[in-house]
């Protein structure tokens, strides 16, 4: 009977340490979220600008861009997920994978043969032990990702793109990763990155009406040719900040729900200790009173 | 907006704001050449090379940016300038780039060695040129 008591004493010992560990990491979460929005934030102007430099352009010029040409009969495609390094942040890399599969398996319907990219240790692992082929993958940096990143990933991809007949050639490229909506709500999606549609940006001028004429220099092509790729990249950054912000996100909640448990355990063991406790003593008591009368009989008796 | 000859101007990096404010000239190195620009300036989208960025702000002394590549949009009296990596002249490490500039001198063989050299070029020019 002790020995069960010594044992709840010590279950609720680690439940405590363990609930200080995850109550510490959700405020870290919760901390880190906050520089992972403000990161978002400073971002922004030049996603903003260069929109609205590519529209400007595509809007006043004709120009064919290898990299917004739709190819006739696509029967290749890359697809970029987007997961984190570490673990412990519910099903967010889960959902991210799931999220993949169905494009893939959309694409497939499609037609198309898949190539994928991976970001962030948690789809490499996926990856690895199903033993399915990645054609390149880049960690380390999920939770607080460097444009630096966006750029070496966004070159690869373009190569990609822009190669006809090498062994990684690719018709589109697909990039999976999770959308910060809120501090509740995160949901996986997939955006076609190549061919590039200019969606976002100044509007199109109506017949008629005038947007400021720019004059480009050197010329249309070679201004084109600059902004494009720097577009892909910004646009892979973007996703990569959203994915960063909701993965903190994420680990902020399941570390709330692994808190919350173990507050509950803790309640729970307490009881269960509490009743062994009682019982024990019981035990002991009637113990006692049993041999006393055992005595008591055993001398009336003599 | 300013009214009498000022221009709005941003210098922007990838991931944040570097520079902004009003100022009365920017000058800066495109492709074609070095552009000067004043207040209403003709629209102009124009590539730029690595190289520095001088900007003549309304108060104040004058301001020098190393930017590696990226590009110049004017228009409507506002100047962009957005640059994927984008350093004002006292964020700049001189030592390192000095150190960086012979280290991609010395391996000239890499691919990215000559651009290496001109951005760590720039960033020591702007450097200069602030002192």
């Amino acid at each position: 009977m002790a020995v069960s008591l010594r044992e709840y004493r010590a279950r609720i010992k680690s439940t405590e340490s363990m609930k200080k560990i995850t109550r510490a990491m959700e405020l870290i979460a919760a901390s880190r979220i906050i520089k992972a929005q403000q990161r978002a934030q400073s971002a922004a102007p030049y996603a903003r600008e260069l929109t609205r430099a590519v529209s400007a352009v595509a809007t006043y010029s004709n120009v064919d861009h290898p990299l917004t040409q739709e190819p006739e009969n696509p029967t290749r495609a890359a697809v970029l997920i987007v997961t984190s390094d570490r673990g412990l942040a519910g099903a967010y890399s889960s959902s991210v994978l799931k999220e993949a599969e169905r494009l893939a398996e959309r694409l497939r319907e499609e037609g198309k043969e898949i190539q994928t990219y991976i970001c962030g240790r948690k789809g490499e692992a996926y990856y690895k032990f199903r033993d399915r082929p990645v054609v390149a993958s880049w960690t380390g940096f999920s939770d607080q990702p460097s444009y630096e990143a966006a750029h070496e990933i966004g070159t690869t991809l373009i190569d990609a793109f822009l190669d006809k007949d090498g062994e990684h050639a690719v018709d589109e490229v697909h990039v999976v990763f999770t959308r910060f909506r809120s501090m509740l709500v995160q949901e996986p999606t997939d955006v076609r990155l190549l061919p590039l549609e200019v969606v976002e940006g100044e509007e199109k001028p109506e017949n008629g009406d005038v947007l400021p004429l720019y004059e480009f220099e050197p010329s249309p092509e070679a201004v084109l040719d600059g902004l494009l790729p720097q577009y892909v990249q910004s646009r892979i950054f973007f996703a990569l900040l959203q994915a960063a912000a909701s993965e903190l996100a994420a680990r902020q909640k399941a570390m709330k729900s692994a808190t919350d448990n173990a507050d509950e355990l803790i309640k729970k063991y307490t009881r269960i200790a509490n009743q062994a406790r009682q019982a024990g003593i019981t035990q002991e008591i009637s113990e006692i009173v049993g041999g006393v009368n055992a005595l008591a009989d055993a001398q009336s008796g003599e | 907006m300013a009214d009498n000859d000022q221009l709005q101007v941003e210098l922007v990096a990838a991931d944040r704001t570097v520079w902004s404010g009003q100022a009365s000239m920017v000058v800066a190195k495109t492709a074609d050449g070095d552009i000067g620009i004043l207040r209403n300036h003709m629209p102009v989208l124009s590539l730029l090379v690595d190289g520095v960025v001088e900007i003549t702000p309304v108060d104040g002394e004058k301001i020098f940016g190393a930017v590696d590549g990226g590009f110049l949009s004017v228009a409507n009296n506002r100047v962009s300038i957005l640059s994927q990596f984008a350093l004002l002249s006292d964020e700049i490490d001189v030592d390192q780039a000095r150190a960086e500039l012979e280290s991609a001198q010395a391996d000239s063989d890499a691919d990215d060695a000559a651009d290496r050299v001109r951005r760590a070029e720039a960033r020591i020019r702007a450097y200069e040129r602030a002192s």
